[in-house]
């Protein structure tokens, strides 16, 4: 199969970076966070990587919607293997607004104009946790959709995904181009190598303008109030059973 | 070779020298080396004895002359054999009596509960202790240790019980003194980064409650989450931040430490700088619990690095890894803040046992660099450039960075797990050289060669930016020959490169008896060298009416005060019953090199002259 693969990579906290909430209840702290690639997007990169290593598909494109600090995201990716990138700039109050819908769009028409194959995201963002954007992108472009892919194989023009549900594992075939999203056991990604960090230095960045593919970035939500979730209340250790009971009965739970 | 030590004073009494003197000398021939316990209250000996440095074992006795002899038991290994029990009491009803009066419910007995105390973290060594004794306060240790000492009882001190040289438990049915509890935070000074803790603090926890603060402890090692920073303390342990922090030497500001006749010293101070006597927290550090019980640490903490990189560079041979250790300090200067080396072995037994994956191409030697910076940008290019050097110049094959946290702890865990599937591979003998960086490797290919089949691996890894090799060997199960064809060969090539048997992991149990290695091959050439391992050997802390005094056979340093000089600086002896003892600045010291006195900086005739009545007496007391 001769195709192009568009890979969808977010810029998000660190997983490992413990947040906080803005005074204002508006938003979580972003400023002078440690920031890298979702971990799920490193999932998909890594797959559409792979395809192209079985010579299964010729070019890997990693796009990313945000400030100028997305190119770093993308240059993550380009040193994973991908071979360009587009970076879609979305700056100031259209990025605190930026969501699945909007995101789906730039997806959508950048794939229609890049004429891709493949549309491979990671399954959520770890910092919304949506769980959306994969599903909306296949919805506007009218592609069939194979989503929580653990495992993933092309034959001739059909996929074969085998999906991750509830009851168990599905698998599914579905015809190209089409969307998957990938779930956490699709492949462990590979380490940026020295050579190829190096490399990516050289590599492409298109910068591209939502406005240019037509894409509206207005949102059609509005956060009202961001909290901490309650901190969690010590336990209280007991002697005895009849202790047990004489606190319960305090509490008024007895 | 005698050092005596004079006060600038110059009405000392005499009299009252040698009295206390005489009093010395008497102890000194009291405490024999089957350590008789010295029961004059005016002169205790502070000797914590558990089985360190066994004494009363003719084979490893050194007498006063030069020549060291070999171990005369050939080439059979030491360390498996224990050394013989000295006669303390054992504990009666009485003593646990006590004990349960004074810690309630923090007395234990159980053999179960007792198991996980005495048996090493490398459960190689098993002690038979039956009691174990969890105070929470430095009185409490204190008590414990006066009626111990009154009642002739071996104590074992015992922190986290992560050490790997069987020095943490029980020989034979030692008290098990655990600072478990003694886990509180006492005071941190956000602007000095003066951190006071008690010595059961885990060093973990005490890392999380500084990086609240912004800071971070000036050491870390594989075992954080079980260490304590008093065991850290008492081992001098060493760890992956050596190389831009320092050794504990350096970083530890004050001690408070129990003396073996429970008597408490004082040396808690959080001043960063102070010249006013003789430094004693330096002698418990690094002493193994041999010298007293720390009760409270006061150490210097570093700020927290708002950029933390990790690379994982893969290199051909030991001679490239080694000029990238020098292209790292110059590139990287500053902000470098470990480099660790592991070679392919290591990597193997990490996939085999523990299913970790190598992050880049496989080589015969990989090294963990890690930055730290207080500014990401900076660091991220001087990291970029540094390794476009090494790969443009062929010194690095492959590599990988990091800098995300995730990543961070990823390429961290190739290092810091070794340890652990070592554990998986068999049963591990495990030896902790120092060496000149050149040689670090030879050591590990010398033995492979020497050993051959007989091991089922050999691998080495460590600090190499310190100089420390941590090498290893694993055979499917415990085996005496092999451990035979191991040791001596070991600690020779280590002498003859005038190495250290023990880098960082101590003595403890299993090395206690190749501490003469270090002089073994070459005593001629340091004729003046007089202090080397004897004095270690035997060095014991006695405290006098007059002041203290370090005492091993060969080496005598005393300090004396006179009551009517007693000064407000200096260290302060505290008796349990609260009178303060002050002891004063030394500033003369007169060095006794076989018969004739030295004249050093702040000696006068007088002292010689003084020194001179002094050893008169002595002729005349003993004719």
């Amino acid at each position: 199969m001769s195709g192009r693969v568009l890979v969808g990579v977010k810029r998000v906290i660190d997983y490992a970076v413990k947040i906080r909430v803005k005074p204002d209840n508006s938003g979580v702290v972003t400023d002078g966070v440690k920031h890298s690639m979702n971990p799920f997007c490193e999932i998909a990169v890594e797959e559409a990587v792979k395809l192209k290593e079985k010579k299964l598909i010729k070019e890997v494109v990693a796009v990313s919607c945000g400030p100028q600090q997305s190119q770093e995201t993308i240059r993550t990716a380009l040193a994973m293997g991908a071979d360009r990138g587009i970076h879609v700039e979305v700056t100031g109050k259209d990025y605190d607004t930026l969501g699945p819908l909007q995101v789906s769009k730039i997806l959508a028409a950048l794939a229609k104009k890049e004429e891709a194959q493949l549309v491979i995201l990671g399954k959520q963002a770890i910092d919304d946790d949506c769980n959306q954007t994969g599903q909306m992108t296949a919805a506007l472009l009218d592609w069939p959709q194979g989503t929580f892919a653990s495992e993933v194989s092309l034959e001739n023009d059909k996929v074969k995904v085998v999906r991750e549900i509830d009851g168990g594992l599905e698998t599914i075939k579905i015809s190209t181009p089409a969307v998957l999203t990938a779930d956490l056991r699709l492949n462990t990604p590979r380490y940026a190598t020295l050579p190829n960090i190096m490399k990516a230095k050289k590599k492409k960045i298109a910068n591209v303008k939502p406005a240019d593919l037509g894409v509206d970035l207005t949102s059609r939500l509005e956060v009202l109030r961001v909290d901490e979730p309650p901190q969690r209340q010590a336990g209280m250790k007991v002697e005895t059973v009849d202790d047990l009971v004489v606190k319960l009965k305090d509490a008024g739970k007895v | 070779m005698y050092i005596f030590s004079a006060g600038t004073f110059l009405s000392f009494a005499m009299v009252g020298i040698f009295q206390r003197s005489l009093r010395l000398r008497t102890s000194l021939r009291q405490l024999s080396f089957h350590g008789s316990t010295s029961s004059t209250d005016t002169l205790s000996s502070l000797v914590l004895r558990g089985r360190l440095f066994p004494i009363s074992s003719p084979s490893v006795f050194f007498s006063t002359h030069r020549t060291l002899q070999a171990p005369n038991d050939g080439p059979k290994s030491l360390s498996d054999t224990p050394p013989p029990r000295r006669p303390f009491s054992r504990v009666t009803e009485e003593d646990l009596t006590f004990f349960r009066t004074l810690l309630p419910g923090r007395t234990i007995t159980d053999p179960d509960l007792l198991e996980s105390s005495n048996v090493d973290w490398l459960k190689s060594v098993r002690g038979s202790s039956e009691v174990l004794l969890r105070p929470q306060t430095t009185e409490e240790v204190s008590q414990i240790l006066r009626y111990c000492n009154s009642h002739n009882l071996a104590v074992n001190p015992q922190g986290g019980n992560t050490g790997l040289v069987g020095g943490s438990v029980p020989v034979y049915d030692e008290i098990v003194l655990s600072t478990a509890l003694m886990n509180n935070i006492l005071h941190f000074n956000d602007v000095s980064g003066i951190l006071t803790c008690q010595s059961g603090c885990i060093l973990e926890n005490l890392s999380l409650y500084l990086e609240e603060r912004g800071h971070i402890m000036p050491l870390d090692l594989g075992a954080k989450g079980s260490c304590q920073i008093g065991g850290n303390v008492a081992t001098n342990a060493g760890g992956l931040r050596l190389l831009r922090y320092g050794s504990l030497h350096g970083t530890v500001l004050g001690l408070e430490v129990v003396l073996a006749d429970g008597r408490v010293l004082d040396c808690l101070s959080t001043l960063r700088k102070d010249n006013t006597g003789y430094d004693l927290k330096q002698l418990f550090i690094g002493s193994e619990g041999t010298l007293g019980v720390i009760t409270a640490v006061s150490i210097l903490c570093p700020q927290k690095p708002k950029s933390v990189n990790v690379v994982f560079l893969g290199c051909e041979t030991f001679e490239q890894l080694l000029k990238t250790f020098q292209l790292s300090k110059r590139m990287l200067g500053e902000i470098l803040s470990a480099y660790e080396f592991l070679d392919s072995e290591c990597l193997n037994l990490l996939k085999t046992h523990l299913k970790l994956q190598n992050p880049v191409s496989d080589c015969p030697f990989y090294i963990v660099i890690e930055t730290q910076g207080s500014d990401p940008n900076h660091d991220e290019e001087k990291l970029h450039n540094f390794l476009e050097e090494a790969m443009a110049s062929s010194l690095v094959v492959d590599g990988t960075v990091a800098t995300e946290e995730g990543k961070i702890k990823a390429l961290w865990s190739m290092r810091e797990r070794i340890t652990e599937a070592l554990t998986h591979d068999g049963f591990t003998y495990k030896y902790d050289i120092s060496l000149p960086v050149e040689r670090i490797y030879q050591l590990v290919t010398d033995m492979r060669r020497h050993l051959g089949d007989r091991a089922k691996s050999v691998v080495g890894y460590g600090h190499v930016g310190d100089g420390n090799l941590h090498l290893n060997i694993t055979s499917p199960a415990k085996n005496a020959a092999l451990l035979a064809a191991i040791e001596p060969f070991v600690y020779e090539w280590t002498a003859k490169f005038q190495g250290s048997i023990s880098a960082e992991h101590g003595l403890g149990l299993k090395k206690r008896n190749y501490i003469h290695y270090k002089d073994l091959l070459q005593p001629e050439k340091h004729p003046r060298n007089n202090c080397s391992i004897q004095e270690k050997d035997r060095l014991k802390v006695s405290v006098c009416d007059g002041g203290f005094s370090l005492r091993a056979d060969d080496l005598c340093v005393q300090v004396h005060q006179p009551a009517r000089h007693r000064r407000r600086h200096g260290q302060a002896l505290r008796r349990l019953d609260g009178d303060p003892l002050q002891v004063v600045v030394q500033r003369a010291v007169l060095v006794v090199v076989g018969d004739q006195p030295q004249l050093g900086a702040g000696v006068t005739r007088s002292h010689v002259r003084r020194h001179e009545l002094w050893e008169e007496s002595k002729r005349r007391r003993v004719s």
